[in-house]
């Protein structure tokens, strides 16, 4: 199998780890000891040179965890506060190319704003509000870029392209607010501190930027800077992540790198 | 995983071997004419080039062959055949074409830019194999069946190539001498990542930050700096059958030794005629035959005044080495000295004679003067 993904889902009762792959998607306990739940992905009729894959996971409101395909599709699945009975709630199908990444809303939506965003390999972003049944609140095209990882605070999408670009757009009216160019080469990584609104995006260039996201309360205008940026020499940088939620530390991977390197303040 | 991948890796492993096998043609100074002979050869069954069913849109998914090529065998260096799928190669060779096209794959701005690289190996094959039009319409068939299934993925479809690709690399950190040289690999064999240079086509250069207000005008700009040194890049590669690729990745980096300007330093003009010189074989290779056809009684040499055809064999690396390793040797040790007679003595050659009188020798070659050929014929006969 090949390049999975993994990632905890914080759900209010329980936190489960989730692991996608080229078969589908697995959810353990939180110590990895038992796994509660497997779905195998439902092939559909496709040329036989596609890829067939899980790729996407988010957990979202307080209750569902969506996983991504490459079929386009987003898996929903509703998670009973304990135990294994996790069913599939819903399939959404709104992307037409293959799923890169999902994000919830990690602060607080403003009102009409949606709690969920999903992203795919066109470009296109999808806004939601998750529910027993997923509304889709708005559409943003892609303009034949690659959208590869996605954030979503206080109705801010933080999305990273194939082309190094970071795009900031208003979640509620799909409008870009920032443009950033950010990184020479593909971006692999966008992680989000809540508490700060600190960005981390990490990427093949081999660089790791901090950016500072905030809204203007009288303008309601966007404001973006940048805070930092690490050079992992000779590394291409493949996950960046907050070690905390002020983003006061970050941990980073590479390709062919086999330690995970901490950075912190000095 | 991409399905896609096969036919990628083995295009590009191919073109690297050709280069590989191109250099060392060139290096042992086999005349033209011989080692175009042998790419000729080589060409068809270099993995992939002459079979262009493998890149059918609708080919059998498969994995990609495990690229390990086992830890025990790694360990003998430049002996042992590496058996992976489709062809039997030696360990040093399949290094060699795995760590060059990790390197290409590695440094590809784009994604999409793989394409570029396989386009660039196709390019070169066909110019070793441009006075063979059977070969060179089968690598030209692939090139189309290339550009008709691979055009048209999208830049999230070449991400998931390549990073397939980069985890069949991963771990291999194998040094290479051109490499090292260069300055492209570290000597702990991993490959420097630059961070200056053309930026990839469709990115912009790193350093702006532009704000947009509710009504999507622009009413910011900001800039930011970075260790990095990008510029823009001046045109993008061309996909089609021909045309310049710009990107470098891929082509024959062993090229760079061709003797092919005459004005260049003094190294590369001895190159030059050295090659010229050496239509004659070499001159240790005909000594190994002489002394084997001595050996088997069928050649009379003319010995040189005063000297002696024979040799001394020494296990050490001087003479000085040898002395003392003498001295030192413990006494306890004892050992029988044996005498070999290479000489000729006519009963050992009637006993020879008959021997060969009884083998079955096949067909003879078609003839040439040479003496050294000759034995090497009846050799191959036996």
């Amino acid at each position: 199998s090949v390049s999975p993904q993994a990632a905890w889902c914080e759900l209010p009762s329980r936190v489960l780890l989730v692991l996608t792959s080229q078969r589908g998607v697995q959810m353990y306990d939180a110590d990895g000891s038992t796994m509660v739940f497997w779905h195998a992905l439902d092939v559909p009729d496709l040329p036989a040179a596609h890829s067939v894959f899980a790729r996407g996971i988010a957990a979202a409101g307080g209750r569902f965890i969506c996983v991504g395909t490459s079929f386009g599709a987003v898996l929903v699945f509703d998670i009973p506060p304990k135990g294994t009975n996790v069913t599939l709630s819903e399939v959404l199908e709104q992307h037409r190319d293959p799923i890169t990444d999902i994000a919830a809303e990690q602060g607080q939506a403003p009102d009409g704003a949606g709690d969920l965003v999903t992203a795919d390999d066109s470009g296109t972003l999808c806004l939601w509000s998750s529910g027993e049944e997923f509304t889709l609140l708005g559409k943003i095209p892609g303009s034949g870029c690659a959208c590869s990882s996605v954030a979503l605070w206080n109705g801010i999408v933080a999305a990273g392209y194939g082309n190094g670009q970071i795009r900031l757009w208003e979640a509620g009216s799909g409008r870009i607010r920032a443009q950033l160019s950010a990184h020479a080469r593909w971006i692999y990584a966008l992680d989000l501190a809540p508490l700060t609104g600190k960005l981390l995006s990490g990427a093949e260039d081999s660089f790791v930027h901090v950016w500072q996201l905030s809204r203007d309360p009288d303008t309601d205008d966007i404001e973006v800077r940048h805070c930092h940026a690490e050079c992992v020499t000779d590394t291409q940088v493949c996950g960046a992540r907050f070690c905390d939620p002020a983003g006061d530390t970050f941990a980073v991977t590479g390709y062919d790198l086999s330690e995970i390197l901490c950075y912190g303040p000095a | 995983m991409s399905a896609r991948t096969l036919p990628l890796l083995f295009l590009n492993l191919g073109g690297e071997m050709l280069y590989i096998l191109d250099q060392r043609l060139r290096a042992q100074s086999i005349p033209g004419e011989k080692a175009r002979k042998g790419e000729r050869g080589a060409a068809p069954s270099a993995p992939g080039v002459a079979e262009p069913l493998a890149v059918s849109p609708g080919m059998a998914v498969s994995p990609l062959p495990v690229s390990r090529c086992g830890g025990a065998a790694r360990g003998v260096p430049g002996h042992g055949c590496v058996s992976n799928q489709h062809s039997c190669v030696p360990l040093q060779l399949y290094d060699l074409m795995t760590m060059a096209f990790k390197y290409q794959v590695l440094l590809c701005p784009r994604p999409r830019d793989i394409l570029l690289v396989t386009f660039n190996h196709l390019d070169a094959i066909k110019d070793f194999i441009s006075d063979s039009p059977g070969i060179l319409n089968q690598v030209d068939e692939t090139f189309r069946r290339l550009i008709e299934t691979y055009n048209p993925l999208s830049d999230g479809e070449f991400q998931l190539i390549r990073q397939t690709l980069l985890i069949f690399f991963q771990d291999m950190h194998i040094r290479v001498s051109i490499f090292l040289k260069d300055k492209v690999q570290n000597s702990n064999g991993r490959f420097v990542l630059p961070i200056s240079g053309p930026v990839p086509w469709g990115t912009e250069v790193p350093g702006l930050i532009r704000i947009f207000n509710h009504k999507g005008v622009e009413v910011k700009r900001a800039e930011f700096t970075t260790a990095g040194n990008y510029v823009t890049p001046q045109r993008e590669g061309s996909f089609e059958l021909y045309g310049d690729r710009v990107l470098k990745l891929g082509t024959n980096m062993y090229s760079v030794t061709r003797p092919v300007e005459t004005h260049m330093s003094g190294s590369s003009k001895n190159l030059a005629s050295q090659a010229k010189e050496n239509i004659a074989p070499n001159p240790l290779a005909k000594e190994e035959l002489n002394f084997l056809a001595r050996l088997l009684g069928g050649l009379d040499i003319q010995k040189p005044a005063g000297g002696d055809s024979g040799f001394r064999l020494n296990l050490f690396t001087t003479d000085e080495e040898e002395e003392h390793a003498a001295q030192t040797r413990p006494e306890e040790l004892s050992y029988k000295v044996i005498n070999i007679e290479a000489t000729q003595e006519p009963a050992r050659r009637a006993e020879l004679s008959r021997i060969l009188g009884e083998l079955d020798v096949a067909e003879p070659r078609p003839g040439s003067a040479e003496k050294g050929e000759d034995l090497l014929a009846l050799m191959d006969g036996l």
